[in-house]
């Protein structure tokens, strides 16, 4: 409260004191103005000319300026200012060009003291000079500032400012001679009082428009000004070339700014539309105001702080029709609402988090993470005046880099690269694919095309499978065993199990950290599950490094102990490899309900010989082939599909979508499909994949997808003949129906590839052109040039 | 297709009504000025053009190219090319609008374009965007007719004919109805960037009338669809006088005095006059000063009087024309004085509580990025655009001149500049030329030769042109800013 005695002092016996109130007036305000002691503030707009006192509790309308039956326009206010020096004094700009003083000390009712109508069109800002008694300086937007000595009838100088309208004029607050001016097309100019013929340096502060200037009351350098472009910037003019030093972005377009008394850094601005608050920055925190007024209802036109020594009170004046006083302390502090905590993702999968220093440090289980926990915490200095300053925020950063998760995308660069999509038969691009996944540790996808081979393949083609699974081909004989018919039997009872218990199961193996419910179930029913396990994955042609991973499905056969034991490897893989699932509840429910010996409906193949612990052969027989045709499948293969896009393995979806083609195609509805295609060919895009992206658009279907091939592909010609652009066909002239490019060889319309000698500009056929060249060293067209075709 | 009567008809020319009633008008030997049929513009010869853009036919050409939907140099471009320094900007523009980033689809865009064309019945733009909107290739069937779009789409018309005939009456409750969420409803960004292009299409078809532009002359009808479209055109359009046999008819004696006069003044004296007047305003400026109240009331007067130009005899309401009516709805919706006798008018519209500059620009550069800086950029264009002659006078300032067609055109828009003396548009604004004014801005579509004829007549036709710039300009400027005001209104 020092401050608040030393403002007293400074005040002299009349202690500003009171409170946020406001009172309504009769009409929008344009621009208000207080007098030097603060006790009485005019307000002026279009249709109100009014002085108010400024009471301890309320405004008291003093004085009604507008006199007369009809007003005349002279009355009508863009600007109004009260003179700092002498207390009667008033000036206003007509928006139709007069510049008017009015004395308060006038007996008459009409205050109106001089009229000036020097200028041409609506003067937009006067202002006294501060010590100068008599001295007033306007701009207008006829491009004109003018300087009046009220002793005189009219101006004493004119300044031209030689480009646009004056939308400001600030006389410096230090400098005896000097102001400033700001102008429509974003400069600002700064001119000496004696000097009307040139201005003594000119700069463009903004793009567009500057609606306002303000200098710094105690900086004798700095000088604020605010523009259209919705900055407010602040110049330090001291030096040779007028030099930005703080730059504060707004949301609207800046039509007022004003220094606030006492505080060397802070500034309140106000916007010309949308936005109707008023802010406080501190100039130093560009990002977040200071504090903010948001009492009125339309946009804010005129602020002026009461006192020229008080930060304390600012008065404002709105389009709302109301004048308001503002207590500092009653602004709302956007700090405090704001939320401190941030969260980023590098480009590299790095993890950025900022928080409050309370919050991390109060969690004591935080964990030094493995790629390195670095903090950097952020520390503003607590001052003694809690109103004064900024929230004192202290913040930890931390930056979570792992090198494991960073090289986490390559499998999809790699696995992008390497699938082949189209170009072999179908059997053969599944065992590729298949191959691609497993060398790059990805065994259920790699299972997954197996899988696929198997399930679409023409039995003829299924005979030759893979050399991997040969050497388990061991058990064969027991495969034979299964009949087609228990087949049909399984999937009828999957039918009825899964009403009731599939979700359940999904869940379980989705989670993938209890399974002992099922388990539970399986133990009672023992037999099922054991066959349920067994024939789920027989269908795959694995060798044990697969079925290794598959481990938890054969874990069910085994025991509920072996289960829990194996189930954690499941339970954490990388998401894409939880690609069974949506298989596998089906065949779990469908085993229990089965004799163990039951083949599964979607399993072609089945045997699934336990080898020790868990090592199956599994032997791919085109057993169901005569029985089952490929569309059998499609539900299932549709839901793995969802399934995998669900996990965000998009990639594995379309390479599916694309390699079945029409096999699965009418079973997925197309907006997902396109969804699909749309979200892999993004995924590639970013990973600068263009090639594979340009490949899976052209063997997309979807129409909506083929045709990105084609955007900005247009190639836009000349004719050779009249010059003008042929707007229709590449090939014909609609202005002189001439045929642009014959081919010189055969003297028919080229409306292919066109070939053209650089040399002598004959061209054809790309073809003709290439044979020709083969025998005859000059131009076909006979003009005798030696043409080259490298 | 609207023609199937007319189609089975042996006449291999579909001509619309008018043209029908002008021959024979023709026939029974009224003498009818003869439009200009070939060449860019049916008012000016076409040597005029063709000679002026040779000064600088390759910047002209690019530009089009470049910019211009056609992506040919068209009639309109050609008969702007007068005015190379404006037609960059305002291609420039049109290109932004019509191709670059933005809140609505291509196609929209185009279909919005033809929305407000057809507010006009003007079938160069019409036909025009049609073809654009083919060649997007996308939602065809909208070109049937109004009840073929989709519904948020037809929304869009009332707002459409509020724009296009009396501006001020749009509220913040229509574009309150357009934005409310719903099915149908838009976002103020999309809204904005429509507002604009139908103020756009607006403005662009009183210059296509004021300006007499002549059809394309269509050689490339390859696609089914467009032939047919096309050629169910009578060709005749704007470039015929078909209004003028109402004029001739109806015409009350006074305004054919007025006829008669201008007929024997010595158009060159008139210029001088014009001439000395401007002069004698700048000087009268310096010394003497209007009273404040007569200032007040010279608006007034203007803007009455504006009511006397031209209007009485507008009874009969056009219908029209059934090329473009697919794309009307309310048709008989036109234009009504700004300030009516003996009824309530509107509120002034205050120029300095509602400026471009300060209000227009930041609004729509706020929802719709850039467009403000481009349009920015045309208004200046038009209003700074001088070759400081006067018809074969050089060296004159025609700031004055520009500024009262600027500010009559607002005037008649109830928009008013408190720092203006509307007495100057008395003094400059011969009667002939306030007709064609009022004319080309309110009712393009009534636009004739002989009003085009009538005033200014020792001006060269640049110049003329330059006014219908400067109409347009004015126009599209008056229509955005009561449409942003209205928005800005929903906002607050």
């Amino acid at each position: 409260m020092e401050k608040m005695s030393r403002v007293t002092t400074a005040l002299g016996s009349s202690t500003i004191s009171g409170r946020t109130m406001f009172c309504h007036l009769d009409a929008p305000a344009n621009a208000i103005s207080v007098c030097r002691d603060a006790t009485q503030v005019v307000v002026a707009g279009r249709n109100i000319f009014k002085i108010y006192g400024l009471e301890e509790e309320q405004f008291v309308e003093k004085l009604n300026l507008r006199v007369g039956r009809k007003p005349s326009l002279n009355f009508s206010c863009a600007d109004v200012m009260w003179h700092q020096m002498e207390e009667n004094l008033l000036a206003t700009a007509a928006t139709n060009g007069a510049v008017v003083t009015w004395n308060l000390g006038k007996p008459s009712r009409n205050k109106q003291d001089q009229l000036f109508t020097e200028h041409k069109r609506t003067v937009n800002k006067v202002c006294f000079h501060p010590t100068e008694v008599y001295m007033l300086l306007s701009g207008s937007q006829d491009g004109y500032m003018k300087c009046f000595d009220l002793r005189k009838k009219e101006s004493v100088s004119t300044f031209s400012g030689q480009s646009e309208s004056v939308r400001d004029v600030q006389f410096s607050m230090k400098d005896y001679f000097t102001f400033a001016a700001s102008f429509e097309n974003g400069n600002v100019q700064l001119w000496d009082i004696r000097r009307p013929d040139r201005y003594e340096r000119m700069f463009t502060a903004h793009t567009g428009p500057v609606f306002c200037c303000d200098w710094h009351p105690d900086d004798r350098g700095w000088l604020a000004t605010g523009g259209r472009d919705k900055m407010v910037k602040v110049w330090d003019m001291t030096t040779n070339r007028a030099k930005e030093i703080y730059c504060v972005q707004t949301i609207a377009s800046v039509a007022r700014v004003k220094w606030r008394p006492e505080r060397k850094w802070h500034l309140a601005t106000c916007s010309m539309m949308v936005d109707h608050n008023i802010y406080v920055w501190d100039i130093r925190r560009p990002f977040i105001p200071f504090a903010t007024f948001e009492e009125h209802k339309d946009v804010t036109t005129g602020i002026v702080w009461r006192h020229q020594h008080d930060p304390y009170f600012l008065l404002s004046g709105s389009k709302d029709s109301t004048l308001y006083q503002h207590m500092f302390k009653d602004a709302s502090r956007p700090v405090d609402r704001a939320n401190p905590e941030g969260l980023c993702f590098g480009l590299f999968g790095d993890l950025a988090f900022a928080a409050k220093e309370s919050l991390i440090s109060g969690d004591a289980n935080r964990k030094p993470y493995p790629g390195g926990d670095r903090r950097y915490p952020i520390f503003f200095f607590k001052k003694p005046d809690l109103t004064e300053q900024f929230a004192h925020v202290s913040s930890a950063l931390s930056v979570f880099e792992s090198s494991l998760e960073s090289k986490r995308m390559d499998w999809f660069v790699k696995t992008a690269r390497l699938y082949l999509l189209s170009g072999k038969p179908f059997a053969e691009l599944c065992d590729h694919n298949a191959k691609v996944a497993k060398e790059l540790n990805r065994p259920q996808v790699s299972t997954t095309w197996t899988m696929l081979r198997i399930m679409f393949s023409d039995p003829a083609n299924l005979s030759t499978p893979g050399p991997n699974h040969i050497g388990k081909l061991g058990t064969l004989p027991l495969m034979n065993s299964f009949s087609m018919k228990e087949m049909g039997m399984g999937t009828e009872s999957r039918l009825d199990r899964s009403k009731g218990e599939s979700r359940q199961d999904n869940i379980h193996l989705e989670l993938g950290n209890s399974l002992i419910n099922s388990n539970n179930d399986e133990n009672e029913e023992t037999e099922g599950s054991e066959g349920q396990a067994e024939y789920m994955f027989g269908d795959a042609e694995l060798d044990d490094d697969d079925l290794y991973s598959m481990d938890m499905f054969f874990s069910l056969v085994f025991s509920a102990e072996e289960q829990e034991y194996t189930l954690p490897q499941e339970a954490f893989p990388l998401r894409h490899e939880i690609m069974d699932n949506p298989l596998a509840p089906e065949h779990l429910q469908q085993d229990k309900a089965d004799s163990p010996q039951a083949s599964g409906n979607e399993a072609e193949v089945m045997c699934l010989t336990p080898i020790e612990s868990f090592s199956l052969i599994s032997i791919s027989q085109p057993l169901f082939s005569p029985h089952l045709p490929a569309p059998f499948f499609c539900p299932v293969v549709r839901e793995m599909l969802s399934h995998y896009a669900e996990q965000g393995d998009v990639q594995m979806a379309v390479s599916v979508l694309i390699v079945l083609g029409d096999r699965i195609r009418k079973e997925i509805d197309d907006l997902t499909q396109e969804h699909w295609y749309m979200s892999y060919i993004d995924l590639l895009q970013r990973f600068e994949l263009w090639n594979v992206s340009n490949e899976v658009i052209k063997l997309s279907t979807c129409s909506a997808i083929t045709c990105l091939n084609q955007t900005s592909t247009t190639l836009h010609v000349n004719c050779s003949n009249c010059k003008r652009p042929m707007s229709n066909r590449g090939w014909i002239c609609d202005r002189c129906h001439q045929c642009a490019s014959v081919c010189a060889v055969c003297h028919h319309v080229v409306k292919g590839l066109f070939v053209w000698c650089q040399g002598c500009s004959h061209g054809g056929h790309l073809e003709h052109v290439k044979n020709w060249l083969k025998s005859s060293s000059h131009c076909p067209a006979g003009c005798g040039h030696l043409c080259e075709y490298t | 297709m609207s023609f199937s009567a007319d189609s089975n008809s042996p006449n291999p020319f579909h001509m619309c009504n008018i043209c029908q009633k002008v021959i024979r008008k023709k026939d029974k030997g009224v003498r009818v000025p003869r439009p200009f049929s070939s060449g860019p513009s049916a008012f000016i010869p076409k040597e005029e053009i063709v000679e002026a853009s040779q000064v600088d036919p390759l910047t002209e050409q690019l530009l089009a190219e470049a910019y211009s939907p056609s992506g040919h140099v068209d009639h309109l471009t050609q008969v702007m090319g007068l005015h190379p320094h404006y037609l960059e900007s305002f291609l420039h523009s049109q290109f932004y609008l019509l191709r670059m980033d933005g809140p609505l689809p291509l196609h929209c865009r185009h279909f919005i374009a033809i929305m407000a064309a057809a507010r006009h019945q003007c079938s160069f733009l019409v036909s025009l965007h049609v073809r654009e909107f083919y060649r997007m290739g996308v939602c065809l069937d909208w070109l049937k007719g109004l009840q073929y779009v989709p519904q948020r789409l037809r929304n869009l018309n009332e707002i459409n004919k509020l724009l296009a005939h009396r501006p001020w009456l749009i509220t913040k409750e229509h574009i309150q109805n357009l934005v409310k969420t719903g099915e149908h409803s838009w976002s103020l960004a999309e809204l904005v960037h429509a507002v604009v292009i139908l103020a756009h299409f607006h403005a662009l078809a009183s210059f296509v009338f004021g300006s007499g532009i002549n059809p394309q002359v269509d050689t490339q009808n390859t696609n089914g669809f467009q032939a047919v479209y096309i050629s169910n055109y009578c060709t005749c359009d704007l470039a015929s006088d078909h209004h003028l046999d109402r004029d001739l008819s109806s015409s009350s004696p006074e305004s054919s005095a007025l006829l008669c006069v201008f007929q024997t003044t010595d158009s060159v004296s008139e210029l001088e006059a014009l001439m000395d007047r401007m002069k004698r305003l700048q000087e009268e400026r310096e010394e003497d000063e209007a009273s404040q109240e007569e200032m007040a009331t010279r608006f007034e007067k203007e803007k009455k009087e504006s009511l006397l130009v031209g209007s009485g005899e507008l009874e009969d309401e056009v219908m029209p024309t059934s090329k473009v009516s697919q794309f009307v709805e309310d048709a008989t919706f036109g234009y009504q004085d700004f300030a009516r006798r003996g009824e309530d008018n509107p509120p002034t519209f205050r120029a300095q509580d509602y400026s471009w500059e300060d209000h227009g620009f930041s609004l729509v550069n706020r929802l719709y990025s850039d467009i403000g800086l481009l349009l920015d950029d045309k208004f200046r264009t038009a209003c700074d655009l001088t070759y400081y002659n006067m018809a074969s006078h050089e060296d004159v300032d025609t700031t004055m001149l520009r500024r009262a067609l600027f500010n009559y055109v607002h005037c008649m828009y109830g928009i008013r500049y408190d720092d203006y003396d509307y007495g100057e548009v008395n003094q400059l604004l011969e009667r002939s030329l306030k007709v064609y004014i009022k004319t080309v801005t309110c009712y393009p579509e009534r636009t004739t030769r002989r009003m085009y004829d009538s005033y200014w007549r020792q001006f060269r036709h640049s110049e003329k042109v330059h006014v219908n710039l400067l109409l347009m300009e004015a126009r599209m400027q008056a229509e955005l800013l009561y449409a942003l005001r209205a928005i800005t209104r929903y906002m607050t």
